[in-house]
């Protein structure tokens, strides 16, 4: 794969500004992602309202730029969102990385997120991208359970 | 021993010519699997078209050929480390394997609470792991030497971790990590006077240095075959016949019996005892091959190619600006095991890059989290070498390396 393909700009951009990499005070919803053969480590905060939305998301930790960026993606793209909406994208994102679909029209709904498109290309590099995605359905299923 | 010439050499290594992204393949992760010469892959291939057959069992020909081979190759192995008898060798599937044989056997049977078993605080999980376990059964105690600034240890920390109370020390004789030799000898001697018995854990050493069971004076020593040459799911437990003999077996069912009643049995000899179910008599082939080839080549050139590229890799590395080492700095003491980081950059994100211009080398935590932690470091990237590899290939792996920063947005 061409690394120019990877290396976006907009990847770059999301593994570097940090802007959403912080810790949020009134975060009500913690979870913990960890690909352990690689290290990548982050940590999911959302803040969820009773009325099932997500009104504010960001993380912290560390890894690759591409497991990083995708969690920035990501969070831009569920905020605001209701926890229904944000598992559905996530199940749209991992179909995705899988091929299952493969239609840019129906990948639409992810926006920037479908940067990562060409990364079932790359095996080595797929845990990265789907972390935050697995994180943040383990997050609402905790969540909807407790 | 032969003149050393690493062209012709390289000639006898078929994945060493392949192409990776169109590029020849620059393979410098030789810590985690070397390549196998045509002689190992040759050898496999010929007991398969010639003798294969259970060993150890039935009158026929093949059979006794298969036994024959089996039982050469533990003798081939005997030589190699210098133990005193073919009953203190064991081959187990790799070097995990036999350290699980070693706590589950040895361990459950003579670690008591209170006990401590001390290691380095750079082995690998394959010598933590089981130790964990055991110590939690046990209720015994699981300790840690930690290193210098330098990434070396001192013989002080040594005597401060293992006391009285100490039953076992385990470490690896080369940090897969770090690359440091550790004075296995004098901590070994100094275990045994504490009256601790010493487990070596030989996976990164034997394939690239004389080690000798006797002057160690190891009371085990374990190794795999994939990482000399040989094939994966072969690998070796050196233990001293006075310990092997008290040991519990480690898996139970054919071959390690001797007699089986519908309600007990009683067990084969050594070294059968430890080796239930068929052998794996292609790996044990394919690692008395790799253990001709390796002697033919011989430790001294081996040592000397793989001194002159780490010595060569460390210069160039220590060139670069935003590279940080985790090893020592300098070549006492020290294997062909490169860790680094490049500042700003993750591992993953250099291994992707590097493998485009087709160098292969190693990203993450390495098997090693508590030594991460200890370093302060979620993961490194690692280079490390054999034999067969050349200062070209150093060249190409240090140009793709410094073109890393440019393709994650840094201007340098």
């Amino acid at each position: 794969m061409d690394l120019n393909q990877l290396y976006t700009e907009l990847i770059l951009e999301h593994s570097q500004s940090g802007h959403n990499k912080k810790h949020l005070e009134d975060a009500n919803c913690i979870e913990r992602g960890h690909n352990p053969s690689c290290g990548d480590d982050i940590t999911l905060e959302l803040v969820c309202t009773d009325d099932g939305k997500i009104k504010d998301a960001s993380f912290t930790g560390v890894g690759c730029a591409i497991s990083q960026a995708s969690t920035s993606i990501m969070i831009d793209l569920i905020k605001g969102k209701t926890k229904e909406e944000a598992e559905k994208l996530a199940d749209i994102f991992l179909s995705m990385i899988k091929k299952e679909i493969t239609d840019d029209e129906e990948l639409e709904v992810l926006e920037d997120a479908i940067v990562f498109k060409n990364i079932s290309n790359m095996p080595a590099r797929v845990k990265c991208a789907v972390l935050s995605w697995h994180t943040l359905k383990e997050s609402i299923k905790k969540k909807d359970s407790r | 021993m032969i003149s050393f010439d690493v062209e012709r050499i390289r000639e006898d290594f078929p994945t060493l010519n392949e192409k990776v992204n169109g590029r020849t393949l620059v393979y410098l992760d030789n810590a985690a699997t070397t390549h196998k010469p045509k002689y190992v892959l040759d050898a496999i291939k010929d007991y398969y078209e010639r003798f294969n057959a259970n060993p150890n069992r039935g009158a026929h020909y093949l059979g006794v050929s298969a036994t024959e081979l089996y039982e050469g190759a533990r003798e081939r192995v005997r030589q190699f480390i210098n133990a005193r008898s073919t009953r203190e060798i064991i081959f187990t599937r790799n070097a995990t394997e036999a350290l699980n044989l070693i706590a589950y056997s040895y361990g459950l049977k003579y670690i008591d609470e209170g006990d401590e078993i001390v290691v380095l605080i750079s082995e690998h999980h394959s010598n933590i792991v089981p130790w964990q376990k055991i110590v939690q059964t046990k209720k015994a105690k699981l300790k840690y030497i930690y290193l210098n600034e330098d990434f070396r240890l001192d013989m002080e920390e040594v005597s401060i971790k293992i006391t009285d109370k100490t039953k076992i020390v385990s470490l690896a004789q080369m940090s897969n990590v770090l690359g440091t030799i550790y004075p296995v000898k004098k901590i070994a001697e100094y275990a045994h006077s504490k009256g601790a018995i010493v487990i070596v854990d030989g996976a990164q050493s034997v394939p690239h240095m004389k080690v000798d069971v006797l002057d160690l004076d190891a009371d085990f020593l374990v190794f795999s075959g994939h990482k000399m040459l040989g094939p994966m799911g072969i690998g070796v437990l050196y233990g001293k016949e006075e310990f092997l003999e008290k040991m519990p077996p480690f898996l139970m069912g054919g071959d390690m019996i001797e007699y089986v009643e519908e309600q007990s049995t009683t067990f084969a000899e050594l070294p059968r005892k430890f080796e239930a179910g068929t052998p794996n008599v292609e790996g044990a082939v394919g690692l008395k091959a790799a253990i001709d080839y390796i002697e033919k080549i011989g430790f001294e050139n081996i040592q000397r190619q793989e001194e002159e590229l780490t010595a060569y890799a460390l210069e160039r590395l220590k060139e670069m600006p935003y590279v940080k080492i985790y090893g020592p700095l300098d070549m006492e003491d020290r294997g062909a095991v490169i860790s680094f980081s490049l500042e700003g950059c993750h591992p993953h994100d250099v291994a992707t890059i590097v493998d485009t211009y087709g160098v292969a080398l190693r990203a993450g935590h390495h098997c090693a989290q508590p030594l991460m932690k200890y370093l302060k470091a979620p993961a490194t990237s690692r280079v490390s070498f054999y034999f067969y590899n050349t200062k070209e290939e150093v060249d190409i792996f240090i140009d793709s390396l410094s073109k890393v920063r440019k393709w994650l947005g840094y201007g340098s």
